[in-house]
């Protein structure tokens, strides 16, 4: 075991050239973490100074001074918590959406595609290169009341005549997941194509059938793109303001929708300062609990 | 009886037989068809002879395309978003670029935090980092505006940068370096001659990612713009009232731009493996 | 870069109590050697026993914990590995995949100011025989192409040492028979001091003048291919050389110039010049092919039984139990005296006392066998 471990780690030693005891490294690194370090701790630490901040009796508009009011985020929290819990399950819900677009879609490209598949590839990205916003106010055009999509379901038998999917909550989660659908499909690509085609040739040469052979070789053998794609669909997602706005209705907001307002419409920086804190807090724990679980913890 | 019905079940059993081979095939060509829709709305809607609202098929022009700048403001707020971009892109790549080495190439302490460094700015969700990047300009009293946007794009695109060109290092064969020393280079004239060209397509890609990335990003813009506007702050701000069609017109010449940037860049680079 | 001076030294390389440690485990330990000026020396030995280390610290890629290394007189123990006289063909070959073959062949001339190097590159590349290739790109090369331009861009430089980490380890067996001839070829031609690693023992005796046959950080024996394999003074240089049988036994006595050993109430006679110990308690050792299956000889064993039997063309290889929990291997020749014997039948076995040797029975007697399949 000893001698195992120790030829290892004699190998990993010849694997690359690192230099120890230089300054090398902290001079090439000083630059990007400073400003990291200034333009994205700093602000959050600000961040959290403000969400505490009170406004004086009849100070003006955006004036608030520090007195440590830790009640903001209660009050901040109470007054929204429907916006809160919306936006974990939009997210959720567009996450599981973009997966179950993704998976087929990442598998095809990985295992059928043949000499095609860094076209494909490049049309997964190319929506990309088209304003978001835009593609977002597409959407409201092909979901229109009026519109292809809707006409077409109306004419089966048992759908309602009021039934309409822009400014509906379907219609946010639908943006979503379409908006965040390449972070799902390419780390699922990613770890779909290393895997060896004759893995599931093998798993089927033992009696395993296709559906044995997703579960228990090709799925556990992308659970890393699997575990990532989902953080980066569900992570933006959840503090997405842009669709909700676009797509939905009063009754559709989510937090990001409320961070926003209370910025820039009420001028109200402590409840968006806590509000925004919350947010961040919750994605982080909930990250964390998924990662550990998910057993991946060589992602971060 | 059966002779006649034989070839019906073997029809139907061979279509059923294609369909279930190729029922992926199917679902990856819809899953494109739906990431292609509103794409393909923006560049028909680019003809659209519509005037100030872009919302019905009125008939068709190329007036859009030969007058890009028709619109009020659209130009303007293209020209700040490229500018923010190119600055952010060259800044941005520069210094990833140089975490990247830093971590893919030294030993030092500190490397663990460095990388949560690098992870928590993409896990935080884009309307915190614009909130608290507002609010301490703010606290500041600085007030926001161009220089602004360009430190928080800076800000998110490093992290997808260092992530990006790390990558291609962790890719490179450390025996290549180690041949370039063994045949009489310094560590300068190494890193000049075999490294630097090596990890180069990682450094275009990454500096691909991060224009695309600053020249998109609405949402932290938007907090930190001040009275600036970028191309989607104008699209958000002018969807109430209907955007014009020469937004279409950028939307999709930026689609077909990068579209041909990448794929030159694929055949170059089979190309080079080739020749 | 006229600026990088690089050591002009000639003479043997010598390496002086040197080790290498990575935390608690010793990779190389308390090594010396001395690799004559222009002779083709090949380190062997099983992963993980310490050569490509050495290697490695010879070419300048890794610093000993302790020890010297030299060429002639000057001491390299310290000196950067772009300012040694050293050249290596890696394995895999490390060809740099953005530069065209002549680009990679020039690249250490170019580093060294060089004026000439069209000529340099030309001439390396008509003695590996692959000039029609310069403008082509490594990854366009075939397997034995990459490894011929990894020698040429190793050798153009006129390096006082060539090391070669397990150059042919990527090739199939045809294509490394035919490297093996070729590099000896090189050797002979440009007279520079090939340093070989491999784990390959017919790669080992096929080239090399001199090989060291390494284990855990040590070297267990030094010598030609046939003193190794003729007279290897350990059960792991027995076993890792080749196919070997190891008996079980005591030295009762010795006396003029044999001794004579007894195992299981047998008793076998050995030269003394062959018994490589002085403790009483050893391996009698015998290859395969130096036993015969009669049973008129000195050392001999009855009432064997043939459990198992393969034809490999030029020989049958027969597996032979003892009348004692022990096999045997035994090649017969296909010629005329062949027995072609079945499995089951009863057989002896003899062979002469100068092909016996008696090696020191401490240690472990498998020691060194089935490890040279390993990568």
């Amino acid at each position: 075991m000893a001698f195992l471990h120790a030829v290892s780690t004699g190998k990993s030693a010849t694997k690359s050239v690192l230099k120890s005891r230089s300054l090398t490294p902290y001079l090439l690194l000083a630059p990007g973490l400073i400003w990291l370090v200034t333009f994205f701790i700093i602000p959050i630490f600000s961040l959290g100074s403000t969400s505490t901040m009170v406004r004086p009796d009849g100070a003006q508009i955006g004036v608030y001074v520090q007195e440590l009011r830790f009640a903001n985020y209660v009050d901040a929290f109470i007054a929204n918590q429907d916006q809160y819990i919306r936006s974990f399950v939009y997210a959720g819900l567009a996450t599981i959406l973009a997966l179950l677009i993704a998976y087929p879609l990442a598998y095809a490209i990985a295992f059928k595609a043949g000499k095609y598949r860094n076209i494909l590839l490049v049309l997964v990205i190319a929506p990309f290169f088209t304003s978001f916003l835009l593609r977002t106010i597409a959407w409201t055009q092909i979901l229109a009341d009026s519109g292809p999509v809707v006409s077409a379901i109306k004419v089966l038998p048992f759908v309602d005549e009021l039934f309409r999917i822009n400014n509906t909550s379907t219609a946010v989660v639908i943006g979503l997941a379409y908006n965040f659908l390449p972070f799902m499909t390419l780390p699922l690509y990613a770890s779909l194509e290393r895997i060896d085609p004759r893995t599931l040739e093998a798993a089927g040469d033992l009696y395993a059938n296709g559906l044995t052979t997703f579960r228990k070789v090709t799925l556990p053998l992308s659970m890393p793109g699997l575990v990532a794609g989902t953080l980066l669909t569900f992570i933006p997602a959840a503090g997405d303001y842009v669709n909700a706005a676009i797509l939905g209705n009063p009754g559709t907001k989510m937090i990001g929708n409320v961070i926003e307002s209370r910025f820039f419409a009420v001028v109200d920086y402590p409840t968006a300062a806590a509000l925004s804190f919350t947010l961040m807090a919750t994605i982080l724990i909930l990250v964390t609990v998924y990662i550990r679980r998910s057993g991946t913890d060589e992602l971060v | 009886m059966t002779t006649i019905n034989a070839p019906m079940p073997s029809l139907s059993h061979r279509a059923s037989r294609w369909f279930s081979r190729n029922l992926i095939r199917i679902y990856a060509a819809l899953a494109f068809i739906y990431l292609f829709i509103p794409v393909a709305y923006t560049f028909v809607f680019s003809f659209n002879d519509a005037g100030k609202s872009n919302l019905v098929w009125q008939g068709f022009t190329l007036e859009n395309w030969q007058n890009p700048c028709g619109a009020p403001q659209v130009c303007e707020a293209v020209v700040n978003s490229l500018q923010i971009g190119v600055i952010s892109t060259v800044l941005a790549t520069i210094l990833g670029t140089m975490i990247a080495f830093a971590l893919g190439r030294y030993k030092f302490k500190g490397r663990k935090s460095t990388n949560l460094l690098i992870f928590l700015p993409m896990a935080t969700p884009e309307v915190v980092l614009g909130a608290s990047l507002l609010a301490m300009f703010l606290n500041l009293r600085v007030n926001p505006g161009f220089w602004t946007i360009v430190i928080s794009h800076v800000m998110f695109c490093i992290s997808f940068v260092v992530v990006t060109v790390k990558a291609r290092i962790a890719s490179l064969d450390p025996r290549l370096e180690q041949a370039a020393m063994d045949l009489y280079a310094n560590e300068r004239e190494t890193f000049r001659y075999v490294t630097l060209p090596l990890v180069m397509p990682g450094i275009a890609g990454a500096a691909l990612l991060a224009f695309s990335l600053s020249f998109d990003d609405f949402i932290i813009t938007n907090f930190n713009s001040g009275v600036v506007s970028t191309f989607p702050k104008f699209v958000y701000v002018s969807a109430a009232r209907g955007i014009p069609a020469q937004a279409n017109v950028i939307g999709s010449a930026m689609f077909f731009i990068a579209l041909i940037i990448v794929i030159v860049g694929q055949v170059v680079s089979r190309k080079r493996k080739k020749i | 870069m006229a600026n990088n001076k690089v050591s002009q030294d000639t003479g043997d390389l010598k390496l002086d109590r040197v080790s290498k440690h990575y935390g608690d485990f010793c990779a190389v330990d308390d090594l010396s050697l001395i690799v004559p000026d222009g002779s083709f020396f090949a380190l062997l030995g099983p992963s993980g026993c310490g050569k490509t280390t050495t290697l490695r610290m010879i070419a300048g890629l890794e610093e000993p914990s302790a020890g010297t290394i030299s060429i002639g007189d000057t001491d390299i123990t310290t000196q950067k590995s772009y300012r040694r006289n050293v050249n290596t063909v890696f394995q895999n070959y490390a060809l740099f995949p953005h530069l065209t073959i002549f680009e990679n062949i020039a690249f250490g001339l170019r580093r060294r100011g060089v004026k000439d190097v069209k000529s340099e590159v030309e001439s390396a590349l008509n003695l590996v025989e692959m000039a029609h290739l310069a403008e082509r790109k490594p990854n366009q090369l075939s397997g034995g192409q990459q490894q011929r331009i990894a020698v040429a861009r190793a050798i153009v430089n006129r390096p006082e040492v060539l090391l070669l980490d397990e150059p042919l380890g990527a090739l199939d067996l045809k294509l490394r028979r035919q490297m093996q001839i070729e590099l000896k070829r090189i050797q002979t031609e440009v007279g520079i001091t090939f340093i070989h690693v491999t784990h390959d023992q017919e790669e080992a005796m096929t080239m090399a003048d001199t090989i060291a046959v390494m284990n855990q950080g040590k070297i267990e024996q030094m010598g030609s291919a046939t003193d190794l394999y003729e007279a290897p003074k350990t059960a792991f240089v027995a076993n890792f050389l080749g196919q070997c049988n190891l008996i079980k036994g005591k030295i009762t006595s010795r006396a003029g110039d044999k001794a004579t050993v007894t195992a299981k109430g047998l008793t076998f006679e050995v030269p003394l010049s062959r018994v490589a110990t002085s403790n009483d308690s050893v391996f009698l050792g015998v290859r395969p092919e130096k036993l015969r299956l009669d049973d008129t000889g000195v050392n001999s064993i009855k009432n064997c039984v043939v459990t198992d039997r393969s034809f490999v063309g030029t020989s049958t290889q027969y597996l032979v139990r003892a009348p004692w929990d022990l096999e045997l291997v035994v090649f017969e020749q296909n010629d005329e005296g062949l027995h072609d014997l079945r499995v089951g039948d009863t057989v002896s076995l003899e062979w002469d006392p100068e092909h016996t040797f008696a090696l020191d029975g401490a240690g472990d007697i498998n020691a060194g066998a089935d490890l040279d399949d390993e990568e």
